[in-house]
């Protein structure tokens, strides 16, 4: 039976006609935007078929909570990309937690020096799994122009990084680059750990 | 005479500095005279002067060195109350291998000195934290960086360096690039002292003291900052400050490049005020060059200036706020601060960082549309400001957390060396733009904001007037409009020569050649000079020895003796108070850690 819209409805979910909000939820009777032509091709079910983990994942790549661990100048850089010009909650990634216990995404944002370095790791330890890393700028992916006897020459040597970011600072678009792809390749589920 | 021909590139006909010569300061002359009268007056026989320097300087034995402290402080006439500096030099040539050097201001006189002690290596020297405060950490700094003992110095550990770090980094020979690890084992635990005022309450207490951490990542360090609280219910009875979780090694990282090279790291001192760094380590070069960069120059310069000192108050203000659970303002006044960024950003192609100034100049030219964009801003901003203002000066609950909250006698600002709005926020009229002009601010008709009561609330106030006294410059800068003409310095030996003409003319090659290869090399000597950074006086003391490296490059940091006196401020209060009082200091870790 091919799903019928309702022609006055404000919604843009389509739903079946006739059919009380609750009554046979199980048959999975609201259906998506688009769903429906594809829906007919199948029969008029209405089940959407797919894997528990990519629906895990997609949904991990949609609202990541960042804890921003900003030491130095690319803190303000990330300071500008949360404010209102930029506004990275139109990605979901708005809601920054102080707490690595909140917190699924690391953004390393600053020199990372020895004397800083065990907090890092610490921290990075309290993160719950899954959890992922930017190194964000110069100083933290390689320690930078910092060539020099209290700068750890690249966050990598402590903890595993999934993103490294350019630029000394990088500019809050090239960060915002980089938590999209992040997204994508939390999305494909190219991410192992623990 | 130059040897150039007159189908030249440019048409130098200055000396060719040679190097080694000596530098000269050009009013050696009368600041020795005043040297004279100084010694005159103090009749310390532990004196003697040191003639042809850029400041008043004296070579004092070291043993009497808390003498004439106590009497450059003491002195009626003098009264050298607020201490500026006091850092090592290292020349291990010398029998007496170190030079400790102290700086003080007296503002009374609008006057600077400069003390020279001589320390062999495994030589004490006594400490000065008796007659000023402010040298606790800067002593400590000394002893970290050099392996200077101050002998009676209260509690004389590492402080930029970590604890299993071996050796003093800063000595001649130690290799730049020798790290050493830090395990979480290695992390020492500290316990601060309680405050004389709190010890006897313990047993008539209800409560068990507790110590708590705060930092270094916490929500309300911003940064990098460690607190160590002890708790006496509530109560802060005792705290200590840790800091050195952003030392990047700066002052090793310029003694190992060029003098243009040090440009970015001036940068990345204060990275919300950048250009105001750049600023002041490029002045400093071309005092020792004895050369002046071009008006247009000087122009553009003021104006990035005082954006940029907006645009570190904005910073300051929102973040404080936000710790305070205001989070408008926050939003609010990132919208114009991106714009000062983005007129940034159309001069020099970066952001934040733009590296702009040059010694001699600046990069390159300003785009056609930078006084209309100026203008723009110039008209917006106040709204801004106003705006925000309104929605906290009168606010119930932002008045009861910042009123005679993180208070400092005006006593003690001046003992700890505080500059800029903190010292402002005393009520004492401090500012190095009024008080040694340069840029030409002397020209331009402002004031100084100045508060009573060096509260949290007294910081805001001097800040957001700051801001509109910026705002008034600007505006008087812009109506007198950009002054025609160069950028750059006419000088081969410190300017680059413009690209066509290197690609077509000999001489141009050459110069271009020789200043990529041998850089910048100033005259022997050494000279210091200063401006007004968003949190103070930023002051840059270079020792050059005739190469393209500067020996010796010591950046002032304002927040240094500011985040010292952190602990003081706070004793007494709560942990929220403390909180307050942290953001409205205006700690950037950059310039506090270097």
């Amino acid at each position: 039976m091919p799903v019928q819209k309702i022609e006055k409805s404000d919604s843009i979910i389509p739903r079946k006609a006739g059919v009380a909000p609750g009554e046979g939820a199980e048959k999975g009777l609201i259906t998506l935007p688009g769903e429906a032509d594809r829906l007919d091709d199948l029969g008029g079910s209405t089940y959407v078929t797919t894997k528990l983990e990519q629906v895990v994942n997609w949904a991990r790549g949609n609202s990541l909570w960042p804890l921003p661990f900003g030491t130095a100048c690319c803190a303000i850089e990330f300071m500008s990309m949360v404010s209102s010009h930029y506004d990275i909650s139109r990605f979901g990634a708005e809601v920054v937690r102080f707490s690595p216990r909140q917190a699924d995404l690391m953004i390393v944002a600053g020199t990372i020096v020895d004397k800083i370095a065990p907090v890092l790791k610490k921290i990075y330890d309290q993160m719950p799994e899954p959890k992922y890393v930017i190194a964000m700028g110069a100083c933290a992916t390689s320690g930078g122009f910092y060539r020099s006897y209290h700068v750890v020459q690249g966050i990598d040597e402590i903890i595993p990084v999934d993103m490294w970011v350019p630029g000394c600072p990088p500019t809050p678009d090239g960060l915002m680059y980089a938590i999209l792809k992040l997204k994508e390749k939390i999305e494909r589920g190219e991410i192992r750990r623990g | 005479m130059s040897t150039l021909t007159k189908l030249s590139a440019i048409p130098y006909t200055g000396p060719a500095p040679t190097n080694r010569q000596p530098y000269l300061p050009v009013d050696a002359p009368a600041t020795d005279a005043r040297g004279a009268e100084i010694l005159a007056k103090l009749a310390n026989p532990a004196l003697t002067q040191e003639p042809g320097q850029d400041m008043v300087t004296f070579l004092v034995e070291k043993d009497r060195i808390v003498d004439v402290l106590r009497a450059l402080h003491d002195h009626a006439d003098l009264q050298f109350t607020l201490p500026l500096e006091m850092f090592g030099a290292d020349y291990p040539n010398r029998e007496k291998r170190f030079d400790v050097i102290y700086q003080l201001y007296s503002l009374l006189n609008n006057e600077r000195v400069r003390l020279k002690v001589r320390v062999a290596e495994g030589e004490n020297i006594p400490t000065s934290v008796g007659v000023f405060q402010g040298f606790d950490w800067y002593e400590r700094e000394a002893w970290d960086m050099y392996g200077v003992v101050f002998e009676g110095h209260p509690n004389l550990r590492r402080i930029l360096t970590h604890e299993n770090f071996q050796g003093h980094p800063l000595r001649k020979d130690y290799d730049p690039a020798q790290r050493w690890l830090l395990t979480e084992q290695g992390v020492s635990i500290i316990k601060p002292k309680i405050a004389p005022e709190f010890q006897q309450t313990e047993e008539e207490s209800d409560f068990e003291r507790v110590t708590l951490n705060l930092g270094p990542s916490h929500p309300a360090t911003h940064g990098t900052l460690r607190m160590v609280v002890t708790l006496n219910g509530e109560t802060i009875v005792g705290a200590e400050n840790e800091i050195g979780y952003l030392h990047r090694c700066f002052e090793k990282m310029s003694e190992t490049h060029t003098y243009q090279q040090v440009i970015p790291y001036t940068d990345r001192l204060n990275y919300c005020s950048a250009i105001i760094n750049n600023v002041g380590y490029c002045m400093t070069v071309e005092k020792l060059l004895g050369i002046e960069a071009p008006a247009r120059a000087q122009h553009v310069r003021l104006m990035l200036s005082e954006f940029y000192r907006i645009s570190d108050h904005i910073i300051c203000i929102g973040t404080n706020l936000v710790d305070m659970g205001a989070l408008t303002n926050f939003w609010w006044l990132f919208q114009p601060r991106e714009e000062i960024i983005a007129l940034a950003e159309s001069c020099s192609g970066a952001r934040l960082l733009p590296s702009y100034l040059r010694v001699g100049g600046i990069a390159i030219d300003v785009p056609s549309t930078f006084m209309a964009h100026a203008q723009h801003l110039v008209s917006t901003l106040p709204k801004f400001i106003d705006d925000v203002e309104a929605l906290i000066m009168k606010n119930r609950v932002f008045r009861d957390r910042v009123d005679g909250v993180g208070v400092i006698s005006r006593e003690d600002a001046i003992n700890f060396g505080f500059t800029g709005p903190c010292l402002r926020a005393t009520g004492v009229p401090f500012d190095v733009r009024k008080a040694s002009p340069y840029l030409g601010y002397e020209t331009y008709d402002w004031d100084v904001p100045v508060a009573e009561g060096g509260d949290t609330y007294a910081r805001f106030l001097v800040r957001f007037e700051e801001m509109r006294q910026s705002i008034r410059i600007l505006q008087q800068a812009i109506d007198r409009g950009l002054p025609p003409g160069p950028v750059m310095v006419d000088n081969p030996y410190v300017a680059l020569p413009p690209k066509e003409k290197v690609y077509n003319e000999m001489e141009s090659l050459i110069y271009h050649f020789k200043l990529i290869m041998h850089g910048i090399q100033p005259p022997v000597g050494e000279t210091y000079f200063q401006v007004e950074g968003g949190n103070g006086e930023v002051g840059f003391y270079i020792v050059s020895d005739g190469t393209k490296h500067p020996y010796r490059v010591r950046a002032r940091p304002p927040c240094f003796p500011i985040f010292e006196a952190f602990g003081k401020m706070i004793t007494g209060q709560t942990i929220p108070d403390a909180i307050a009082a942290l953001g409205s200091l205006n700690i950037i870790a950059g310039e506090l850690d270097r």
